[in-house]
């Protein structure tokens, strides 16, 4: 898929600090094609902002480590030089942060802070780049934008300031615009208008976005694609309607169930993820959930789950270890709403015979650079020794098949 | 059954002032302008609005927190206002917080078992230093923390063991109202679930009244029996929370409605009516229904004469002269809410108007 405005090839990010090394990234690949959005949804720790900072570089320092490669348009981000990188960020790739009051500064009128942006990239006077940021203020809604540019952050409402760095973020017309949280600092009614806006500015400007968010909510509304995120990796890839017709990952269905929605029952149980985020410094052995997942076997606190596709789809990727037979059952359970017990029960039903093949598994441990044999083949060996019941052959083979890149290549 | 508490007209407005030596004032913010509910024995009510409406000061105002301006807040038949000393202390005993920055509502230089032990202290309940940290750790355990983790510091907790941190010491003298500001805003979403099942359980189990105040409305359609919409200090509409989400009245409750995202991406792509602009400044409320500068319905009369809160057909209470009717709740808000199957909602795309944001 050549055609594509960004890949993230295998990003491995790491920072050295006194408690020990930080995996706040292990392995991540991901492709935006041009126009659509990507939504990654993780929680806090999972990795989603350090991946997005370090497309645009903003990562790089003596403590941190970065392998991988992030390709945009054929360049490699990771290898570029200062200088280059510097052409590319704020002007092809754009960003807008979580929090507008820190990103904006407070000593500077909006419209001072709008011109250099536009300065820093292309050869414009500064009327001219006064009157485009004026154009930009209206553009994204904000109302007598010639008084406004005037203006200092702090005299901007939050909703406001946000749509200022939403025009900032605009201002060199970007063909990548990365949205870090956009909406989480904003109420429910703002943040309505903020998605709105993003949405109409992309079918206008027809840029590509990721949008980074820990509400799944959001993302239904406004993201194509969605990768899930966990312990700085993607546990489930796939379309907007496979993540919410039919989640593969124990995670995912944890994010699922444990927030109150508006559409379901009034009185319907919620359903929290045990546990906590996992420390990246000491992270779990074999698959990352595991301590937290209710239906965990024996063998996947060594077993390390990649990336395989799911039955039927090309663009599903999931990281679980289930057979995805067992996965499709427990999911019917959780759409029937089956109480947790119960649908620890239905999975197990099925493990019995999965447990005893996954006995002589080679141990997949954590050390960096072991040979990524062993694991492939064992968890090719032990999810291909079970007999599919209800559906039909699964397919665990393509590893590393092109356009599907693998998690993680170790 | 009788209310535990009864807010009548409660009016908080924080002076602004200018100059440094003979200040005068200015103006002021009307934080809270008039705002009277009750809450009965048990139930849980919640409070719903954006920022600046004035949600957290009537929680302070109802804990005594803050003295109002003006207004009367009825605690068991105490005016809770009229109390001083040690029967301030006595009504503090029945009426506890959970804030919402479980970072920054524990000293951070106090173990988690003098943090809890506070209130006993205060009260001087239970002292016996053995007995103390008995009841200290019985309320660890019923809390779902471990109560070997005694002597750490609240540095060594993640967020939603804060907030359980936070919620032990409310719930230690007992009370009979427990108000929560925000309780799980500040926590991943995947421990959101965790606090709030806790709080439902204590509920349950205590016999709790409580008044949850939140912005995310549905969190607050999973916790609360009853609803009440706050708009720049004033109650605009208050109803059963099944009869909020599924008939609301007040336009502004249905545009709240309308903006919550839904995780399910058939429904998200929905035609939406947005609310346009900001709130307006509460130092400066517009006149008459302080909604008609945002409101898609408002008319000639929205700016001249201030609605009274009225029953309307439906069930619900709110200040509106054009309340929402079935037909524009159907089309504005097509996701078919609480009980109503999604196959049952009207697939007509929404007539009303679509205003470009802002």
């Amino acid at each position: 898929m050549s055609d594509a405005l960004l890949t993230v090839e295998d990003l491995r990010v790491s920072f050295h600090t006194d408690d020990g090394v930080v995996h706040a990234v292990d392995g991540i690949s991901y492709q935006v094609q041009p126009g659509k959005t990507l939504g990654i949804v993780g929680e806090s720790g999972s990795g989603k902002t350090v991946s997005s900072l370090t497309t645009i570089g903003l990562t790089r320092s003596r403590r941190s480590r970065i392998e991988g490669r992030i390709l945009f348009e054929g360049q490699d981000i990771v290898t570029m030089d200062d200088d280059s990188l510097r052409q590319v960020r704020g002007n092809d790739v754009a960003m807008i942060f979580q929090d507008p009051l820190s990103a904006l500064h407070p000593f500077y009128r909006v419209g001072a802070q709008l011109v250099e942006a536009m300065q820093a990239h292309r050869r414009i006077s500064r009327s001219a780049a006064r009157d485009r940021a004026a154009e930009l203020l209206d553009l994204v809604g904000i109302p007598d934008p010639k008084r406004r540019l005037d203006q200092y952050p702090h005299e901007f409402s939050g909703g406001m300031r946000q749509r200022a760095m939403i025009a900032m973020a605009l201002s060199n017309e970007p063909k990548l615009l990365i949205a870090d949280e956009p909406t989480t600092a904003l109420d429910v009614t703002v943040q309505a208008q903020i998605l709105a806006l993003l949405e109409d500015l992309q079918a206008r400007l027809g840029m590509a976005i990721i949008i980074i968010t820990h509400d799944l909510g959001v993302v239904a509304e406004i993201a194509d694609e969605i990768a899930v995120m966990y312990s700085g990796r993607i546990v489930e890839r796939g379309s907007s309607d496979e993540i919410f017709n039919s989640p593969q990952h124990p995670y995912t269905w944890g994010l699922l169930r444990s927030i109150p929605r508006l559409d379901s029952p009034r009185d319907e149980e919620l359903v929290p993820i045990s546990g906590r985020p996992p420390s990246l410094i000491n992270r779990p052995s074999g698959c990352h959930f595991h301590p937290r997942c209710p239906y965990a076997r024996e063998a996947h606190k060594r077993v390390d789950p990649r990336l395989a596709p799911v039955d039927g789809s090309s663009s599903h990727v999931v990281a679980c270890l289930l057979e995805s037979s067992v996965r499709e059952r427990v999911w019917e359970g959780i759409r029937a709403g089956r109480d947790r017990d119960s649908l620890v029960r239905i999975a197990s039903a099925s493990a019995e015979p999965a447990l005893e093949s996954a006995t002589p598994i080679a141990v997949a441990e954590e050390s960096e650079g072991s040979d990524p044999r062993p694991a492939e083949s064992a968890l090719a060996r032990e999810e291909g020794d079970v007999p599919s019941t209800s559906s039909p052959a699964p397919v665990h083979r393509p590893f590393g098949r092109p356009g599907v890149p693998t998690e993680d290549d170790r | 059954m009788t209310p535990l508490i009864e807010v009548r007209d409660l009016v908080k407005h924080f002076p602004i002032k200018r100059g440094l030596i003979f200040q005068r004032e200015v103006g002021a913010v009307k934080a809270v302008d008039g705002v009277s509910f009750d809450v009965l024995q048990g139930e849980t009510l919640g409070i719903v609005g954006e920022t600046g409406c004035g949600k957290s000061t009537t929680a302070r105002l109802v804990c005594r927190l803050m003295d109002p301006t003006s207004g009367s807040i009825t605690f068991e038949g105490r005016d809770v206002g009229a109390q001083k000393g040690d029967k301030l202390k006595a009504l503090h005993r029945d009426m506890q917080m959970v804030f919402q920055d479980p970072y920054s509502s524990l000293n951070p230089r106090k173990t988690i078992g003098s943090i809890i032990a506070d209130p006993f202290i205060i009260h001087g309940l239970y002292t016996g230093a053995g007995e103390r940290k008995r009841r200290v750790q019985d309320l660890m355990d019923r809390v779902g923390l471990n109560p070997e983790h005694y002597n750490r510091y609240p540095h060594e907790f993640s967020g939603g063991q804060r907030q359980r941190i936070g919620v032990a010491r409310a719930i230690a003298l007992e009370p009979k109202l427990l108000v929560a500001d925000e309780p799980v805003s500040a926590l991943d979403v995947s421990i959101q679930a965790q606090v709030l099942n806790l709080l439902r359980d204590l509920q349950r189990d205590m016999g709790l009244t409580l008044i949850f105040i939140a912005h995310d409305l549905s969190v607050v359609r999973h916790m609360c029996d009853r609803v009440a919409v706050m708009y720049l200090g004033k109650i605009v509409e208050m109803a059963p929370s099944d009869v909020l989400y599924t008939s609301p009245r007040h336009p502004y409750t249905g545009a709240l409605l309308a903006a919550v995202p839904v995780p399910d991406p058939t429904g998200g792509k929905r035609e939406r009516q947005l609310l346009t602009g900001d709130v307006p400044s509460p130092a400066n409320p517009p006149r008459a229904c302080r909604f008609h500068t945002r409101c898609p319905k408002a008319q000639e009369r929205c700016s001249q004469e201030e609605p009274l809160l009225e029953g309307k057909p439906g069930g619900s209470v709110a200040a509106c002269h054009f309340p929402l009717t079935d037909d524009e709740v159907a089309t504005r808000l097509p996701l078919a809410l609480s009980g109503r199957s999604r196959s049952a909602e009207p697939t007509a795309s929404a007539p009303a108007p679509v205003e470009p944001a802002n």
